[in-house]
């Protein structure tokens, strides 16, 4: 292991460049206390975005040599080509500055996929029973663990070639929801999941599965959304 | 297009795909079993001519042709051409129709 590493980092905004840093290498050290050490040590002004540092909060996604990773829980020695970093925003979206990405549009999808959660039942009556063994309780249970990090997102071919497509992370959303008996916007979220701008659009390249850090398969859900929607949009219901 | 049309689309795309699956199958094994003493056109004539039961097969090859086609190409051109709306459509149901025509003419050719 060399006693430092020559860290490459995107500066300013979309007609910015890379600039280059040495940085001291440490045992079980993350990507994330690399910027950190840049920023607190050589570079203040170098701007970024991290809040839990333990792979909750889902704010430091970056794109770590070519690949977009969660800085937080992402080791150096897993990811450096020898002593060397490449380290750049989240493709697919606006850039503010450095490795601060623009998350507005990644949210407003998630808005516009009918990510809210509409109850049915008020206050005055019982509990939902959901059996936790049911399928769709199980169904839903594989996709729900998702922190809204946006890495699916950058990995996703579909968003460069089509912006207006809602992209993994707000169909996965929706496909928890459809599988929530609770929830009473299901034949209005299923239009909101139909069509070229939505689930019908995914190529399933695989790439948000292959990239999630909770290791789910929002390929897997937008599969189940399109059987969803053609079986609506065949009856009718659509 | 409404949302409930791109979804139908969707399926007749795949749907499709699953009738040109067998037909590319059936299509491939009799063109190895047809040319095992060479291929002449005559011979070809010989087992098309008349022949209502490849006349069906070769009409349902080419529809599905005509509707898997211009689906997917509007995929492509939407995504590597940015070419969306209206015009688009038009085109694409020129295509189809091209598709469809000049196929089942072909096969007219071959029966007649």
């Amino acid at each position: 292991m060399s006693a430092t590493l020559r860290v490459k980092v995107w500066r300013g905004g979309a007609d910015g460049a890379f600039r280059e840093y040495e940085v001291p290498r440490r045992e079980s050290q993350t990507v994330l206390d690399v910027v950190t050490h840049i920023q607190r040590a050589i570079d203040p002004t170098l701007a970024y975005r991290f809040a839990c540092r333990v792979g909750m909060c889902g704010s430091c996604a970056m794109t770590v040599n070519g690949a977009p990773r969660w800085t937080c829980r992402t080791h150096v020695d897993k990811v450096a080509r020898g002593d060397r970093l490449e380290i750049a925003p989240l493709r697919n979206l606006p850039l503010i500055r450095d490795l601060v990405a623009d998350m507005r549009e990644f949210f407003d999808k998630w808005a516009r996929a009918q990510g809210q959660f509409k109850g049915r039942r008020t206050r005055a009556d019982d509990f939902e029973r959901i059996t936790p063994g049911s399928d769709a309780r199980k169904r839903a249970d594989a996709a729900i663990e998702c922190i809204g990090c946006g890495v699916c997102y950058a990995a996703c071919d579909v968003v460069a070639w089509n912006p207006d497509y809602l992209g993994p992370a707000a169909l996965n959303r929706a496909w928890t929801l459809a599988n929530d008996a609770r929830d009473a916007a299901n034949p209005e979220r299923l239009r909101a999941v139909a069509g070229d701008r939505a689930s019908l659009a995914c190529h399933t390249h695989m790439s948000c599965t292959e990239r999630c850090p909770k290791a789910l398969s929002p390929t897997a859900g937008i599969a189940g959304l399109k059987r969803a929607v053609a079986r609506a949009a065949l009856e009718g219901e659509l | 297009m409404s949302r409930r049309t791109e979804t139908l689309l969707w399926v007749a795309q795949r749907a499709s795909a699953a009738v040109l699956a067998l037909c590319v199958l059936v299509h491939l094994a009799t063109m190895i079993y047809a040319v095992r003493g060479g291929l002449t056109g005559a011979e070809i004539l010989a087992r098309t001519r008349g022949n209502v039961a490849w006349l069906a097969f070769y009409s349902v090859f080419v529809v599905a042709v005509a509707v898997h086609a211009p689906i997917g190409l509007r995929a492509v051109l939407g995504e590597w051409l940015g070419w969306r709306g209206r015009a688009r459509e038009v085109f694409l149901a020129a295509f189809a129709l091209a598709l469809a025509g000049m196929g089942l003419w072909a096969v007219r050719g071959v029966f007649a």
